[in-house]
């Protein structure tokens, strides 16, 4: 049998994303979500594991429903498409937790539920009587999951901050960006989906004690610090030998020796991603850039016969990662990105193109994976195309049930079936402000 | 000492570099055993890379390595000898996880595929991580988690406006991804405990890498639209960015959503004639001038260190932060108090900082238990303690290679 066979053989059929499968980990339990922008990304991932993610918002929806993108531009908060990716399989209901008819409803939820994510600024809950000492005692196998930029201790706890100051404050803007120019962002706010996700993986831990233990605890995420788990060597360095990692631009520092790597290329027709790298894990790489200059008539007689077995990146000096990066700079000119990876995959080099939002929805790779999910929005009268599993679990498929909720969707299902409020009851919660 | 999570579970990890180890510190800090399958003939790539102690190379002086592998032991095989895959058939029986992080058809080569697996240990749990996952025409494309910077369009969004992208110096969704993939394999291990099923995960780098820019796809997706990189500025807010402050290389953030913040900010910092400039009365005339609002506030910044400017606007409420770099990290008395650092005496680095978990949990609290292993540290302890193996069949191993 071929490699590829085996590897495909040991797989399941393509029912990763089913549409809802009894065998599913978090099947059978239920988290309330509180969360603003900040926690929705943890939701979602509990939610695509099997979980019965019960999104609350406030009456009237969340305030980041009113920030974009929408879908065709609709500037409608059920047309957002922030809110669509990151609640997608979630039910939604409005409630509101600083009246007192609405703490006592989510009081009885708590008895109901598995796992609270909130995202407030600590402190807040607890001015409410909803402490997670309160939740535990009213479920002490809660496990309650708070995401704010510093976490719930330290001299920073109440400290204002959006995206660009946890980025700022976990370091890795600092290294991100031109030499001659500011400290960089990356334009898309990423600070709080790190978070959120650690926040999703540290409820999995709690989450297993409390099965094995019967306790549930609270979670404590700080976004500074899962910023700072995306600095890679910076810490080490300036510890082991108080050398400050700092920004170069498109290149790769603070690996080997003094020396920086280029990372980013032009080619014809946009940017590739590739690096030089020595030792055994390098010298295919290598060797096959060179031949392929040599078929093109580009290479350089010092790289020729050039011993990549015995290249160090260790010794190397920039002037000679300087010399072979001229003629591998040549080579990446010559070809759009596409003729450049179609060329890497059949020569086994790695490069990558960088690619554009387009390129992602049309890549093969993508597609033979069968990756995109295509979700109904009937009041839209379309299907959105969203991106599919994180993990493929050969015997616990994740799953897709539902579009995000829109606002107040499942008030009925929660308020009315399940905690058994009549008609007449709801009306007047409504008209009190409490959902 | 807290309760330990994962008391017992025994994992067996077969991967290097960064995606695949860190995920499996999830298990590790919270008390799992977490053997690493080295070798001296190919030692993980983080152990060839600085910062070594002294900045003299060595495969256990190198901080790179270390700094995320607390808590593991290691062991020393060549999987290219006969007894040495006889060892690693050992650790599969003996595990409840194996992990790989190598590309596609490495550990088919040794016949350690899923299927073989099952074949050693029926209710194996096994999580490959790799950049584009097992199945698909790019599935056997080598390499590392920088490419996928590039694959996944992240560097698009990393750059000023009409500028060529700056892509990112770290490898991004090296990071990203083991949040994601411990989310799923605990849920497994659990899964397992339940029902005694085991079974095979499959992790795309590429596909976890996608997760953190939905928004963007799915605007393509809907509208056409392609997001592009906008500097630092962010078009719910102004000032929004990045200024200049006191010293080399010092800057601070700030960032103001609405109105009543803005003239808040403009007295804390006592700029009260910018109150009245019609240019800069509400969000919308702010967006318009933000040249000229940045310029004026980078003018008073720049007076200022950048410590001063963020506790002066933090009293008022004003969102903003320092852009620490790693010895302001190192000092960072927030970080000092969550104890996100671990700090101990390794025996070749010696006083060495570990990276820690970036959440605190309230009963079941990670920590610093094992010194990062020297290569093949634990070979002996393994080999003899874990495994069962003689002394007399351990000696001959040792004379054979086996361990190198």
């Amino acid at each position: 049998m071929k490699i590829d066979e085996q590897i495909t053989s040991a797989l399941f059929e393509k029912e990763h994303l089913s549409m809802g499968t009894e065998k599913e980990i978090l099947n059978s339990y239920r988290v309330l979500d509180l969360t603003d922008d900040k926690g929705f990304l943890c939701g979602k991932i509990l939610a695509d594991l099997g979980a019965d993610v019960i999104k609350i918002e406030k009456p009237g929806g969340d305030i980041s429903r009113g920030r974009g993108p929408f879908y065709h531009e609709i500037k409608d908060p059920e047309k957002n498409l922030y809110w669509f990716a990151y609640n997608l399989n979630k039910r939604g209901i409005t409630l509101n937790i600083e009246k007192e008819k609405g703490r006592q409803i989510f009081i009885k939820l708590v008895q109901t539920a598995d796992f609270v994510i909130e995202s407030f600024k600590p402190g807040y809950l607890d001015k409410l009587d909803l402490s997670y000492l309160k939740l535990n005692q009213i479920n002490p196998r809660i496990v309650m999951t708070s995401i704010t930029p510093y976490g719930q201790t330290g001299p920073y706890k109440q400290y204002e901050a959006s995206d660009i100051d946890v980025m700022a404050m976990g370091g890795l803007m600092y290294i991100t960006g031109n030499p001659e120019q500011p400290p960089l962002r990356i334009s898309l706010p990423q600070s709080f989906l790190l978070a959120s996700a650690h926040g999703a993986a540290a409820s999995m831990v709690a989450h297993f004690y409390r099965e094995t233990s019967g306790e549930g605890q609270h979670v404590d995420v700080s976004a500074q610090e899962c910023v700072l788990w995306e600095i890679a060597n910076a810490i080490p360095l300036w510890t082991l030998n108080q050398n400050i990692l700092r920004r170069v631009g498109s290149y790769m520092s603070g690996r080997w020796a003094d020396t920086k790597q280029r990372l980013l290329w032009r080619c014809k027709n946009g940017y590739v991603l590739f690096y030089i790298l020595g030792g055994a894990f390098g010298v295919k790489t290598n060797r096959a850039i060179v031949k392929w200059m040599e078929e093109e008539n580009i290479a350089p007689e010092y790289l020729k016969d050039f011993n990549w077995d015995a290249f160090d990146m260790a010794t190397q000096t920039q002037e000679m990662q300087d010399q072979i990066e001229i003629p591998i700079n040549k080579l990446f000119t010559m070809f759009t990105k596409e003729e450049l990876y179609d060329q890497a995959l059949k020569r086994g080099i790695m490069l990558c193109p960088v690619n554009t939002s387009k390129d992602i929805l049309e890549n093969t790779q993508l597609k033979d994976r069968e990756f995109w999910l295509d979700v109904e929005h009937p009041e839209l009268g379309t299907k959105i195309r969203y991106p599919g599993a994180f993990a493929r679990l050969s015997e616990t498929p994740l799953s897709i049930k539902r579009r995000a909720p829109m606002i107040g969707e499942h008030n009925s299902e929660i308020y009315h079936d399940e905690l058994g409020f009549s008609g007449s009851e709801l009306k007047d919660l409504q008209s009190i402000g409490v959902i | 000492m807290s309760k330990r999570v994962f008391e017992g579970i025994k994992v067996v990890d077969f991967g290097w570099a960064i995606a695949g180890p860190l995920t499996l510190k999830y298990l590790a800090d919270y008390g799992a055993k977490v053997i690493c399958i080295e070798s001296l003939q190919r030692p993980d790539l983080l152990r060839t890379a600085t910062p070594y102690k002294n900045e003299t190379p060595g495969v256990d002086r190198a901080g790179y390595f270390a700094y995320f592998a607390a808590n593991k032991l290691s062991i020393s095989i060549n999987l290219n000898k006969h007894e040495g895959l006889e060892i690693a058939r050992k650790l599969i029986s003996w595990a409840d996880i194996i992990a790989d992080s190598h590309r596609p058809g490495v550990m088919e080569r040794w016949h350690l595929g899923y299927d073989d697996l099952k074949k050693i240990k029926p209710d194996i749990i096994m999580i490959r991580n790799s950049n584009q996952g097992l199945t698909g025409p790019a599935a056997t494309h080598p390499g590392l988690g920088n490419h996928i910077n590039g694959l996944s369009g992240i560097v698009n969004y990393v750059g000023w406006p009409e500028q060529e992208p700056i892509s990112l110096m770290v490898a991004y969704s090296d990071y990203l991804v083991p949040h994601f993939a411990a989310a799923a394999l605990i849920g497994a291990l659990d899964f397992r405990r339940k029902t005694g099923k085991g079974q095979l995960l499959d992790i795309s780098q590429f596909e976890v890498g996608l997760q953190l820019l939905s928004p963007a796809l799915v605007n393509y997706a809907s509208n056409k639209t392609e997001e592009k990189a906008k500097g630092n500025s962010c078009e719910f807010a102004a000032p929004h960015g990045v200024y200049r402050c006191k010293g080399d290389d010092r800057w601070c953030t700030i960032s103001i959503f609405d109105d009543a913040k803005w003239q808040v900010f403009c007295r804390t910092i006592g700029k009260t004639e910018w109150l009245i400039k019609p240019e800069f009365a509400n969000l919308d005339s702010r967006k318009v001038n933000e040249v000229l609002l940045n310029n004026l506030i980078e003018q008073w910044t720049v007076q200022h260190e950048a410590e001063e400017v963020v506790k002066l606007l933090q009293q008022a409420g004003i969102s903003s932060g320092v852009v620490q770099n790693a010895k302001d990290l190192y000092n960072d008395i927030q970080l000092k108090e969550r104890e996100c650092f671990w700090v101990s005496d390794h025996k070749e680095l010696g006083r060495f900082s570990y990276l820690g978990q970036p959440s605190n949990l309230s009963t079941t609290k990670a920590e610093l238990y094992r010194d990062a292993p020297c290569l093949g540290e634990h070979t002996e302890y393994i080999c003899r303690e874990l495994l069962g193996i003689t002394q007399e069949e351990y000696d001959k191993y040792l004379v054979e290679g086996v361990f190198e």
